[in-house]
């Protein structure tokens, strides 16, 4: 069974943000990329799941629309325990754009799975993983916080509102993973760091594909005001102020 | 000239910054306070492949470099650095003298084990007698033919109980003085071996160090690392490489206690400002960071020395020597400017002192680095 | 021309943010001299619909059926496919929760249609569409030009707020072409418990950082959470260390809410939390550490000891709803 993880290449959760050319493109001058926290958990629960004998993982592959900037995320993933890393080499233009890219690769490859994290870090689309199923046409499963397989049959389950559903699924499926898939994150062993070294990372050209939507300015939010500090032996008066100031009582 | 790090070594300190801060941080102030030694961690550790990450993949190691070693055990110091200095002894003593000196076969028998983190190592040089003097060593070993017979007493071993795989440093032929010393390899189960009550120590508090006393312990002749008589040159070719990694532990006691007191100084008020606006404290945190910026240069030349195949010896005493009086100046000044707060556990900066305090003593106390240093420029050997 | 909104269906209920959703979208239809409709999907009672008739919505389509209870993604989109098709819908409103982000990518590829995820207010113009979204987690906003004729959205939930508009409601019945025959997945199991307040839904949140030192001091933030009919959450170092249920855990990589009144107790306010709380109408900080960065966010904020404050702010609500 091959499972594809779709990693996108995003600023370190603690960055600083911000924009430059006239607010138009984001600014990466200092910054740290990492393997978006999502994409990262979809990728060590997959390994995981390799690693455990009873599991029919045969083969993981990451996949990263990009420039060899991110190439290095890439790698991370192959230390991680990915055996094969592709990069289509492009900007991520839009979701629909990086979507016809991942689904034409995954149409060449066939996966049993495609793994992608609930959102990235950066524009929060939330979009790729359901338009990849779409574009092949398959069924696709989102908020997935566990996978269970039993011989060839997979169970996965869901959140839905108020609880948890359990699906069952066959064939290519792709999988939209949140919070709970894996617990943590996995630290790359030195094992891996140095088999990473020998594992491939292909790249492959972009086909060309329209652009639905466009980003043409960003903004930061209006600065907060000052904190009110309230008096703890006085607490009637935030509730006043809850009530009357804020009005969200 | 290239101070850039390639994107291995910078996988490799995220890797050991990630283990440290999410991990590590959870239960460091417990297991100084109780003297808890970290086998959990060390396990872990031991499956990322930290135990033996400088040996020969050949022999299940991790095969990095040393400039990423130093990386790696400024991070975990940084948060623990009772943990710098087990995996310290373990690689860059133990694991760095089999690899070095010893045969196909003990490589394969000793070496394996140890690179997988599977047994971890000690390294038994100091006696109650012996210490910077390490000439004068009192633990015999007489040759009876086909092994040795050990009888003495080693104190201040790191990792002394924990640990199964010895390498003992012992008195062969008395009369040759230090050309008489062996290295023998010794497994900790043999009969005759007991291991003393663990230290309280001062600092470094959860790493265990124990005196190790030898009766009749017989050894395998096949046990000796290199030929006879080549122990003292052994010792002392292994502290060299051992000197980088207690240099980086120092590095990594520095620089975590500058990021905790940078952090403090930014956020504590007084006299209506955050305190890194007072001269006096900004002026403390400038002088913190050049010095820990000249250590870490220093720890990452001597690494390179040795990546390359070069002479280290001098600058590894360097690095040690400046690196642990940088993390005792250090972390002494992170505590001043935590004011109270640093006086207690829950800051940390308190026990990166008392850790620190051991940097300038083991392997080697700062004032015999200076004479290694200034043999060293007397000999034109610099 | 229309407006087609998703109006998710909770098990035979409605809840405020399908009221939301309606809102928006006939505020789009106003602006764009068109009708707001909206879709249903599976069980659910008339009269429980008919009330989106407050929220401006003048037509319900209703695919009737218990096989649509249960959300088959591939299904669902086909299904809004046909309605946006037969109503000739220029804009589709999702909710940007679990099911608008299951449907509107699919939909999307389906309509070739952009779709911009996570709106926070009305488009700045119709044309050029221009529209603005939450970016980088919270920590920025991002302007988004849609280039196709028919647009989707989702709404970034308790973004835009009630704004009622009474209007007369046709219900029409859809019977659709799509069947679930060929899709190769089916659900096995489902556990829910309908009576818990649902972070997604609730007003107001009473969140409890590791100042709550212990999952044996809940008691007091519990009581709080009753007194105002809040639901609980937490910071991620609680849930990770078993302290409360994953389900609590608020931030980046947890959930992203945006209540009326958030409480943090005894919450630092590391960015990835921030990133999940910042879009909260108020936010109050308890903590004993008065440089914690909570306080750069909070709106109100009390100095000190958790276990003392919470017990008298419980008090001090009981009073004022007493009242
Ligand atoms: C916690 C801990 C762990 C240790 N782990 C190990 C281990 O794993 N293996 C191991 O073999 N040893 C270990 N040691 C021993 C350590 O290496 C010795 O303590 C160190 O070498 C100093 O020896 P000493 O204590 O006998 O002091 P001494 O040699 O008696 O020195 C006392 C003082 O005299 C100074 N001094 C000595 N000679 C000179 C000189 N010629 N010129 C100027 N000053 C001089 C020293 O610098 C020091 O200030 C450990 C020690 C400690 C405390
Ligand atoms: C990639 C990544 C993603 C992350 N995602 C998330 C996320 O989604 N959500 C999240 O929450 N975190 C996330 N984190 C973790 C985040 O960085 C913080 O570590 C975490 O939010 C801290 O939780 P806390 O505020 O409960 O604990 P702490 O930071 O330990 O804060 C506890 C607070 O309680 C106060 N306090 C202590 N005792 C008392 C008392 N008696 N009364 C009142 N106050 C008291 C202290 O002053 C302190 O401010 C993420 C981290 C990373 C690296």
């Amino acid at each position: 069974m091959k499972i594809l993880v779709c990693i996108s290449n995003v600023p370190d959760t603690t960055t600083k943000i911000k924009f430059t050319d006239k607010q138009t493109r984001f600014d990466p001058t200092g910054v740290q990329w990492i393997i978006n926290p999502w994409d990262e958990l979809a990728l060590s629960r997959s390994v995981d799941l390799k690693e455990d004998s009873s599991n029919p993982v045969s083969e993981i592959t990451v996949i990263n629309v990009g420039t060899s900037e991110t190439e290095p995320t890439l790698r991370k993933c192959l230390a991680i325990g990915a055996d094969k890393a592709i990069r289509i080499d492009s900007e991520p233009k839009d979701a629909f754009f990086t979507a016809q890219q991942i689904a034409n690769y995954v149409q060449k490859e066939s996966f049993e799975f495609v793994v992608f994290g609930i959102e990235s870090g950066d524009y929060n689309g939330s979009s790729v993983g359901g338009m990849v199923a779409e574009i092949l046409g398959v069924p696709s499963v989102s908020s997935v916080s566990d996978i269970k397989f039993n011989g060839s049959s997979a169970t996965i389950e869901r959140d839905v509102d108020g609880g948890k559903e359990y699906m069952q699924v066959q064939g290519t499926t792709v999988i939209v993973v949140q919070k709970g898939f894996a617990k943590e994150p996995r630290i790359p062993n030195m094992r891996g760091i140095m088999m990473a070294r020998q594992k491939p990372l292909e790249v492959l050209a972009a086909i060309d594909s329209e652009l639905l939507t466009e980003i043409i300015e960003f903004n930061l939010p209006e600065p907060k005001a000052k904190v009110k500090m309230i008096d703890p032996d006085n607490l009637q008066e935030l509730v006043a102020l809850l009530s009357k100031e804020a009005k969200v009582l | 000239m290239n101070f850039e790090l390639n994107e291995e070594q910078q996988m490799i300190r995220q890797a050991a910054r990630d283990y440290a801060q999410r991990e590590l941080i959870k239960d460091v102030i417990e297991r100084d306070e109780k003297a808890i030694y970290p086998a959990e961690h060390i396990k872990k550790l031991s499956e990322l492949g930290f135990l033996g990450m400088l040996v020969d993949p050949k022999y299940d190691g991790g095969g990095m470099d040393t400039v990423s070693y130093v990386l790696a055990i400024e991070e975990f110091s940084k948060v623990d650095s009772s943990i710098g200095v087990i995996i310290s002894v373990n690689n860059s003593l133990v694991c760095y003298g089999i690899e070095s000196f010893g045969t196909e076969e003990q490589k394969q028998k000793w070496l394996k084990p140890l690179a997988r983190g599977e047994k971890i190592g000690a390294f038994l040089l100091s006696e109650p007698g012996a210490g910077s003097d390490a000439t004068s060593q009192k633990t015999t070993a007489i040759d009876m033919g086909d092994y040795y017979l050990v009888n003495g007493v080693k104190n201040w071993i790191t990792n002394g109980n924990s640990a199964s795989t010895y390498i003992v440093i012992v008195q062969t032929h008395k009369e040759k003085g230090h050309k008489g010393i062996n290295a023998l390899l010794v497994d900790k189960y043999s009969p005759g071996i007991t291991v003393g009550v663990h230290e309280n120590k001062m600092g470094m508090r959860s790493s265990d160090t124990h005196s190790i006393q030898f009766t009749d312990v017989k050894v395998p002749k096949e046990n000796r690392l290199g030929d006879d008589g080549f122990g003292f040159k052994f010792a002392m070719k292994t502290l060299e490489g051992g000197r980088i990694g207690i240099a980086s532990q120092a590095l990594g006691l520095a620089s975590g206690a500058f990021e905790l007191a940078t952090k403090y100084a930014k956020e504590r008020k007084a006299f209506g400002t955050e305190i890194i606006n007072h001269q006096a404290i900004a002026f403390k945190l400038a002088d913190m960071a050049t010095e820990i910026e000249a250590a870490r240069l220093l720890c990452l030349k001597a690494a390179w020395l040795k990546d390359k195949g070069l002479p280290f010896g001098n600058a590894s005493a360097m690095a040690k020597l400046y690196a642990a009086d940088t993390a005792m100046k250090v972390t002494t000044e992170a505590v001043q400017i935590h004011g109270g707060y640093g006086y207690v556990k829950e800051y940390h900066v308190e026990r990166m002192m008392r850790d620190a305090k051991l940097t300038q003593i083991y392997e080697g106390t700062s004032e015999i680095q200076k004479i290694v240093i200034s043999r060293a420029i007397a000999n034109d050997d610099l | 021309m229309s407006v087609l909104v998703y109006i998710e269906n909770f098990g035979g209920k409605l809840k405020k943010q399908n009221f939301e959703l309606a809102s928006f979208a006939s505020k789009l239809a106003e602006s764009t001299n068109s009708t707001a409709k909206a879709l249903v999907l599976g069980t659910i009672n008339n009269a429980e619909i008919e009330k989106l008739n407050q929220f401006g919505i003048e037509k319900i389509i209703k695919v009737e059926g218990e096989s649509f209870n249960i959300r088959i993604n591939k299904v669902f989109t086909q299904v809004i496919e046909e309605v946006v098709l037969k109503e000739n819908v220029s804009m589709v409103l999702f909710p940007d929760n679990n099911t608008g982000k299951a449907l509107a990518p699919r939909l999307s590829v389906r309509l070739r249609a952009g779709f911009v995820s996570g709106v926070v207010s009305l488009p700045e113009s119709y044309n050029p569409f221009i529209i603005i979204k939450r970016a980088f987690s919270g920590k920025a906003f991002a302007k988004v030009k849609i280039n196709t004729p028919t647009k989707i959205l989702s709404l970034a939930i308790n973004s835009f707020g009630l704004h009622e508009k009474p209007v007369t409601l046709k219900i029409e019945y859809f019977e659709t072409q799509v069947s679930f025959a060929d899709v190769p997945i089916k659900m096995v199991e489902r556990k829910v418990s309908e009576n818990k307040v649902s972070l997604f839904d609730a007003d107001i949140v009473v969140s409890g950082g590791r100042g709550m030192r212990g999952p044996e001091n809940w008691k007091p933030l519990e009581d709080l959470a009753t007194v105002l009919g809040a639901a609980t959450a937490c910071s991620r170092p609680v849930s990770d260390d078993g302290w409360r249920s994953h389900d609590e855990h608020v931030g980046q990589t947890g959930k992203i809410i945006a209540p009326n009144l958030y409480i943090a107790v005894g919450i630092s306010g590391a960015t990835q939390h921030v990133a999940g709380v910042s879009r909260s109408k108020c936010l109050v900080a308890i903590n004993t550490d008065s440089d914690a960065p909570i306080f750069e966010v909070a709106n109100y904020g009390i100095l000190g000891d958790v276990q003392k404050i919470l017990p008298k702010l419980t008090e001090a609500f009981k009073a004022f709803k007493g009242d």
